[in-house]
């Protein structure tokens, strides 16, 4: 595949980029003569790079893996209530157990977008079959009910602030050595659906192929589900949802090369840390030496990719 | 052979099948015939276990359908569903490789390959291999669903209306296809269809099946003939004969 080489170059030369950009001043060349050089590198520079690549990777690969689910091209880990979710249970540790270690707040996060996403699940099997539109529409419906139960509870604990950082700017500014590892987690269970491409693949083609050849939907279901919310959680737990990624990045490959998961999700992964890269690159630049959250960046250029996307290719769900 | 006792079936309250108890000779090719929600795919769906048994039993090759893990009986049977609109963009050789998915798990040997190969050799889908499943016609669609379900490669074959969307050419290559499995290969097949002289013409078994109930079962011979068709149809039906099999005719 010429695909890869291509995305690999493309996303080594955008990481040597992010290395360099920022408000103090970094020459590669000469970080071994120079300390200071050193340490910005080590504790800010290549952290935030890395966590930048792995966000983009795993929200795009959570997008394909809930897109399967759900045989509809038009919902991302963004538009399902799996990041609200997410939120919700980051806030609810936040209140009652105000104290706790990382690993609970993780788990809690996890466990919630997995509710609330099953519970997207349950809402789409009773909608009519054809009317693609109405499983977006829906998720859309719930992250937004989901949403607001999460800003009413944010709002009366006065936690406002924590929303705003899990859901309303995805942005890389605040990561630091040790503030960011939780997404190699992410990272780790967008691989892990690596192994299983072929039964996401198979279950795309619908529930009646599926158990035609012998698979087990609902244990595929439930992968998927972990996976997807499992990824969300820690995106919305480290560095807050960045939006359409997951919704965009997925479309643009599948029209490339079909749907065929296990050549395709590389290919996947490395677009969409390219295109997390590009833009936080692009709102690290904007206003230099100040920054534009990627998440905003995303929101004009997803948007803007996911309507050409509805124009080019109206008919087909 | 697959055995059906005492099969009942409800659906949102109505019952859909009734009693059914019957069986699909092994090294024949069985048709379902009857008119429009008579029942005849619920059957299948129930023996192929894309809908979960309520009330009676099935075994497929000695194969307790509620009992056995679906994994192994994809490597029993072969069931192919009416297709509905699939939202999958998978080329055309993609999918029938996925038939070979039962035996494999995701490591297709040389044999798989050479199966995959095959079957899409055997429905004229070499030109076709390398394109989308959403770029090709509603036909074509159809052709490599049913060569997925061909390169399974399973002592059984159950489909759901193939020959919709098929033209006369490519419907009657299917059928000869199929006649050939079992007269070769020994395999056994059974399948829903609409127009009857095409179970006239190919199958060795004949299930009438109406309002949740089998009307008549048989040789060709036996059912199709106009008093069975006229009653299953509720229409005066007559029947003729050609190259020795029965020709059904509507405009009697």
């Amino acid at each position: 595949m010429r695909r890869m080489p291509a995305l690999l170059s493309a996303l080594i030369a955008l990481m040597l980029a992010s290395l360099t950009v920022g408000a103090a001043h970094v020459d590669l060349r000469d970080i071994f003569s120079d300390d200071r050089a050193m340490l910005v590198l080590l504790e800010s520079r290549l952290p935030r790079t890395v966590a930048v690549a792995l966000t983009g990777a795993a929200l795009s690969v959570a997008g394909v893996l809930i897109q399967a689910l759900v045989r509809n091209r038009f919902v991302g880990p963004d538009t399902v209530g799996t990041a609200e979710g997410a939120a919700l249970g980051l806030l609810g540790v936040t209140i009652l157990f105000p104290a706790s270690p990382l690993w609970v707040r993780m788990i809690a996060a996890s466990l919630a977008a997995m509710v609330t996403t099953w519970l997207f699940l349950g809402v789409i099997r009773r909608l009519p079959a054809r009317e693609v539109m109405l499983i977006p529409i829906a998720g859309l419906v719930l992250s937004g009910v989901l949403g607001s139960v999460v800003t009413f509870i944010g709002w009366q604990t006065d936690l406002m602030q924590y929303v705003g950082t899990w859901l309303l700017s995805g942005e890389f500014s605040g990561v630091i050595a040790g503030r960011y590892e939780l997404l190699w987690v992410a990272a780790g269970a967008a691989g892990l659906a690596w192994f299983a491409a072929d039964r996401f693949a198979i279950l795309g083609l619908g529930e009646q192929v599926a158990t035609g050849l012998g698979l087990s939907t609902a244990s595929v279901m439930r992968l998927g589900l972990a996976v997807v919310s499992v990824v969300t959680a820690m995106v919305v737990t480290t560095v807050g949802m960045i939006p359409f990624v997951g919704l965009v990045v997925p479309n643009l490959v599948s029209r490339v090369m079909g749907d065929n998961l296990r050549a395709s999700l590389p290919v996947v992964a490395l677009s969409g840390a390219v295109l997390v890269l590009a833009c936080d690159l692009v709102g690290r630049l904007v206003i230099y030496p100040y920054e534009v959250p990627a998440g905003m960046i995303l929101g004009i250029l997803g948007a803007a990719l996911f309507l050409w996307l509805l124009h080019r290719r109206p008919a087909h769900g | 052979m697959i055995q059906i006792s005492n099969l009942g079936h409800k659906i949102g309250g109505t019952q859909i099948l009734h009693d059914i108890s019957t069986s699909f000779p092994k090294g024949k090719l069985t048709a379902l015939i009857g008119p429009n929600g008579a029942g005849k795919s619920t059957l299948l769906r129930l023996v192929g276990r894309l809908e979960p048994l309520q009330q009676g039993a099935i075994t497929v090759a000695g194969h307790d359908v509620a009992r056995t893990p679906t994994a192994d009986l994809a490597r029993v049977m072969a069931i192919l569903g009416q297709q509905t609109a699939v939202a999958s963009r998978l080329r055309l050789c993609e999918l029938v490789a996925f038939g070979r998915w039962p035996h494999h798990q995701g490591r297709p040997r040389p044999e798989d390959r050479t199966k995959v190969a095959q079957a899409i050799d055997a429905f004229a889908l070499s030109k076709l291999k390398n394109r989308f499943l959403d770029e090709v016609s509603g036909g074509q669609a159809q052709r490599a669903h049913i060569a997925m379900a061909f390169a399974q490669d399973t002592e059984w074959l159950l489909l759901d209306e193939p020959l919709n969307n098929l033209d006369m050419a490519h419907a009657r290559a299917l059928m000869a296809r199929l006649r050939d499995l079992v007269d070769r290969q020994g395999r056994s097949v059974g399948l829903v269809v609409h127009e009857i002289n095409y179970a006239a013409a190919w199958a060795d078994h004949v299930i009438a099946m109406k309002d949740g109930r089998i009307m008549a079962e048989g040789t060709p011979d036996d059912v199709l003939t106009e008093a069975v068709l006229s009653d299953l149809y509720d229409a005066p039906i007559s029947v003729g004969r050609h190259k020795d099999r029965p020709l059904v005719l509507h405009h009697a």
